[in-house]
């Protein structure tokens, strides 16, 4: 007869808590005096991937530095719905200073905590995509090549959500946003263009680089506890599905991040020192279309004539993914299925 | 208000102030859905509520919450044909979760451990008879211990556990197992009357006092058809051939037996067959394997033993050692249609499993019960008639199986409690069924089925040591940790997690969680991430 080890206990791994795990092996948010580094009350929209990401990347890091621990915050989404004045909804220490500067002014609160002798109290800098892949891309780069004492955290729901769904260089090909109208013969944003982050991040070298959803949070903590046992530049990069921003249903933020890294569109891995040391395997693999066909944001391909062309340069960009990360392995479900586009 | 800096007119404060659950059209409310497995037992036990316990360990209160219900768990765990499994929605994500496997696995814990059945209730003063000891009368007089009756019990056999007993054989439910838990329910206090035969029920109830009386006195004729032989001892019937074999006194006969029929008693009787020695033993059915009444397990574990079978062939007669067979086709409907050609076959004996009937020749007297098709009419509580006559198990219309005489005799006992109180039956109210669309199947981990392993073939062609053997702890465990937990919330604290708005409250302590509908905006997210569909969306009220 078959016998095998008791592993799991029904949803193992995948679900927040676990009532039959030890309490070191659950997750940060399963614990009820977790730290909810975001309270109730922001005026996030109703599904907000972005408020979610905020509160798990943080509540991680603020178990992992015993709550020693000051936030910097770009402008953005993040920053203007959770501290209109006179409220705020932060409950931890948190600044907030410029656009492009929340890289900088990182560097200099890790300055000040090493001049007045408190190297314990670590910085985390937090931003959207606009405010790290655009407008603070230089303050970046700087912090990353000076390696200053930082994690870098972005929360990328590509694009420039509050302002009204503008495109920033991680809106992805196609997509439609206020700037990249879905009309003409390469309807949305273009392809070729805009930047991969994770791998620019890479390209300093710096100590620690990881992806991660909102749909794995087992994934997000550990990336965060990771993240904070190097000193140094580190970069975190956290997909946070936006329903205002993308056109999905409120409900499906977790789903739609959970088919971005299904579908390969999202490589979700993590890298030492320049070098990729570990990648999150596609479980259930599913082509693109699953993915694009909740989304507004992609409505133009589909309808009454559906651009399978564009469809199909979407998934090779999931194939070229795969391919790049290794992101399929044989215990994948579909994996040897034919993808069609 | 405290000195603010210039131009500032406000004090900074929470943005707990700005109630957000104002935005929300649409409300979560938690609810209990009932899960397939349940809905599908016919003796309605709680079987996730059971195997939510098992999950963590917790055998004995497993097993408490299983009794609550039946009090045969080691006995169904063998010959229960588990509806539930077939229910289970984990059918749909890889195999039905071994439901059966865990019952027995708990009720065998129970004999090891000498776990006793709840006490009695207090006295009601209130007298029951209830006629027949198979599953529908100990599980009718268990429940009616519990609610304080006192119970005599009579049977015409020498045992208890009618066709439990004298029908099931020994390889597939062994008596030690048996003898337990019977001992257990009369352990309860029940006076017990053996070798007993109920000719009037009236009378039987007006002498001894009884308030109300409960009949399950099963199927115990075997339907015999006339098949012309020389020598009639050839000839016998199935029910009379596992009975005898049960009472340790096995007719001779011989190395080639042939069994007719194509229920479960013809594979019992053909198995038994083949372990008192005959070489071969032939199942001669007029149908094909699809309309095949028996249990598909154990048509399978016949086959594994050297039973074969003769499909779509009726038996016409015996001819010396020889017995002819009429071949069949089926027509557009599926019914055997004869075709005139013959067969001959070599054949000892022959063995008629074609169906049981139900003595009620104790019920000529009793006015207002009425006998359709041999058996008994009942109402919803099982009442047969106005008179405080109750039926249950093989003697009424329902599947003929053990588990739904368990079921009839829970039923009975409240039937029979409201009555001999003077209340209205209470009306159980069920929950919405709790499909498989409402589940969110990402969350479970894949895990296949732990198959329970089964005697060496050559080994229980022999005797009549038990075939199929039980789950090490481990397994019991691991297969228990398959359940999905369908409709009813285990604490995953997915929704907890999941909230952007931190509008969901753990309790802590399996008290599960709430809503903070200060804060709710009514997103959906915990809905839609919920593993087992404990929650639901209702529109708000405006």
């Amino acid at each position: 007869m078959t016998t095998r080890p008791v592993r799991f206990y029904q949803v193992g791994s995948f679900a927040v808590g676990n009532r039959l795990l030890e309490d070191g092996d659950r997750t940060v948010q399963s614990d009820l005096n977790r730290a909810n580094s975001i309270d109730s009350g922001h005026r996030a929209c109703q599904g907000c991937g972005e408020a979610l990401g905020a509160r798990y990347a943080l509540d991680a890091a603020m178990r992992a530095t015993n709550g020693q621990m000051v936030a910097v915050n770009a402008t953005g989404c993040l920053e203007v719905f959770s501290t209109p004045y006179p409220e705020t909804s932060w409950r931890i220490a948190w600044l907030h200073s410029l656009f492009g500067n929340a890289p900088a002014v990182a560097t200099g609160v890790s300055a000040a905590m090493r001049v007045k002798g408190k190297p314990e109290v670590r910085v985390v800098a937090q931003a959207g995509d606009g405010g790290t892949v655009d407008i603070g891309f230089g303050c970046l780069s700087g912090m990353f090549e000076r390696n200053d004492d930082v994690l870098f955290i972005c929360y990328d729901n590509e694009g420039y959500m509050n302002t009204g769904v503008q495109r920033s260089a991680a809106t992805p090909p196609a997509a439609r946003t206020a700037t990249t109208d879905a009309v003409g013969p390469e309807p949305g944003n273009a392809f070729g263009q805009g930047k991969d982050l994770p791998r620019l991040a890479m390209a300093h070298d710096i100590a620690y680089v990881a992806t991660a959803t909102v749909a794995d949070l087992h994934d997000l903590e550990a990336k965060v506890e990771r993240a904070m046992q190097f000193r140094g530049a580190r970069y975190l990069h956290i997909l946070v599905p936006c329903p205002l921003g993308w056109g999905s249903a409120s409900d499906d933020t977790i789903h739609i991040a959970r088919l971005a890294k299904e579908t390969g569109l999202f490589p979700v891995f993590e890298a030492e020192y320049g070098k990729v040391t570990s990648v999150s395997h596609i479980r259930r693999r599913t082509p693109v279309e699953e993915y694009l066909s909740i989304q507004r944001r992609y409505a133009h391909l589909f309808g009454k004539k559906p651009r399978t062309e564009v469809i199909a340069r979407i998934q090779a960009i999931a194939d070229r993914n795969i391919e790049r990360y290794g992101l399929i392995t044989d215990e994948t479900v579909g994996a040897t299925r034919e993808v069609t586009a | 208000m405290t000195e603010t800096p210039f131009a500032i007119t406000l004090d900074v404060g929470s943005s707990r102030a700005n109630h957000t659950g104002s935005w929300r059209v649409e409300r979560p409310v938690y609810v209990d859905r009932l899960p397939p497995c349940n809905n599908a037992c016919p003796a309605g036990e709680n079987i996730q509520g059971w195997l939510y316990e098992a999950e963590s360990g917790n055998y004995e209160a497993a097993w408490r919450k299983l009794v609550e219900e039946n009090p045969l768990p080691a006995i169904m765990g063998r010959i229960c044909f588990h509806p539930c499994e077939t229910a289970c929605n984990r059918v749909q994500v890889d195999e039905a979760v071994g439901i059966n496997a865990v019952e027995r696995f708990l009720g065998d814990l129970a004999i090891e451990n000498g776990w006793k059945l709840p006490s009695a209730g207090a006295d009601t003063g209130k007298r029951i008879l209830v006629v027949g000891a198979g599953p529908a009368g100990l599980s009718t007089t268990y429940h009616l211990r519990l609610l304080g009756h006192q119970v005599r019990l009579v049977d015409s056999a020498q045992k208890l556990g009618g066709m439990m007993r004298y029908g099931i054989p020994a390889y597939r439910l062994p008596r030690p197992v048996l003898d337990a838990e019977i001992a257990r329910i009369i352990a309860m206090g029940v006076e017990v009357q053996l070798e007993h035969n109920v000719v009037n029920i009236d009378r039987e109830r007006t002498d001894g006092g009884f308030d109300a009386v409960f009949l399950a006195v099963g199927a115990q004729l075997g339907h015999r058809v006339n098949i012309p032989a020389g020598d009639s001892t050839r000839v016998l019937d199935a029910v009379n051939f596992l009975h005898q074999v049960a009472d340790g006194d096995a007719p001779m006969l011989g190395r080639r037996v042939v069994v007719y029929g194509g229920g479960d008693t013809a594979l019992d009787a053909a198995r038994t067959a083949r372990r008192l020695g005959a070489t071969e033993a032939v199942i001669v059915y007029r149908r094909n394997q699809e309309h095949m009444p028996a249990n598909g397990e154990e048509f399978g574990q016949a086959l594994g033993e050297g039973v074969t079978m003769r499909w779509l062939s009726t038996v016409n007669r015996f001819e010396g050692d020889r017995l002819i067979l009429e071949k069949m086709r089926l027509n557009a409907e599926g019914f055997p249609e004869p075709t005139g050609e013959f067969e001959e076959l070599d054949a000892d004996a022959l063995v008629l499993a074609l169906g049981q009937n139900t003595d009620l020749s104790l019920l000529d007297q009793a006015g207002d019960v009425v006998v359709n098709n041999g058996v008994v009419e009942v109402q919803p509580s099982m009442m047969a008639g106005a008179s405080g006559i109750f039926a249950g198990g093989d003697a009424v219309p329902a599947d003929r199986t053990a588990t739904v005489a368990i079921g009839h005799g829970k039923k009975a006992a409240h039937g029979i409690d409201a009555f001999v109180l003077g209340r209205t039956p209470p009306i159980v109210e069920r929950h919405e069924l709790a499909t498989f669309e409402r589940l969110n199947t990402w969350y479970y981990s894949d895990a296949e089925r732990t198959v329970r392993p089964e005697l060496e073939r050559v080994r229980r062609q022999s005797n009549f040591d038990e075939v199929v053997g039980g789950l090490t702890e481990e397994n019991a465990l691991f297969e228990a940790r398959r359940c999905l937990s369908c409709g009813n919330c285990f604490e995953c604290d997915n929704c907890f997690g999941v909230c952007p708005d931190n509008a969901v409250i753990k309790l802590g302590g399996s008290k599960r969680y709430e809503f903070d509908y200060d804060f709710c905006k009514g997103c959906g997210i915990c809905v839609k991430e919920c593993p087992c569909g404990a929650i639901e969306m209702v529109p708000e009220r405006i």
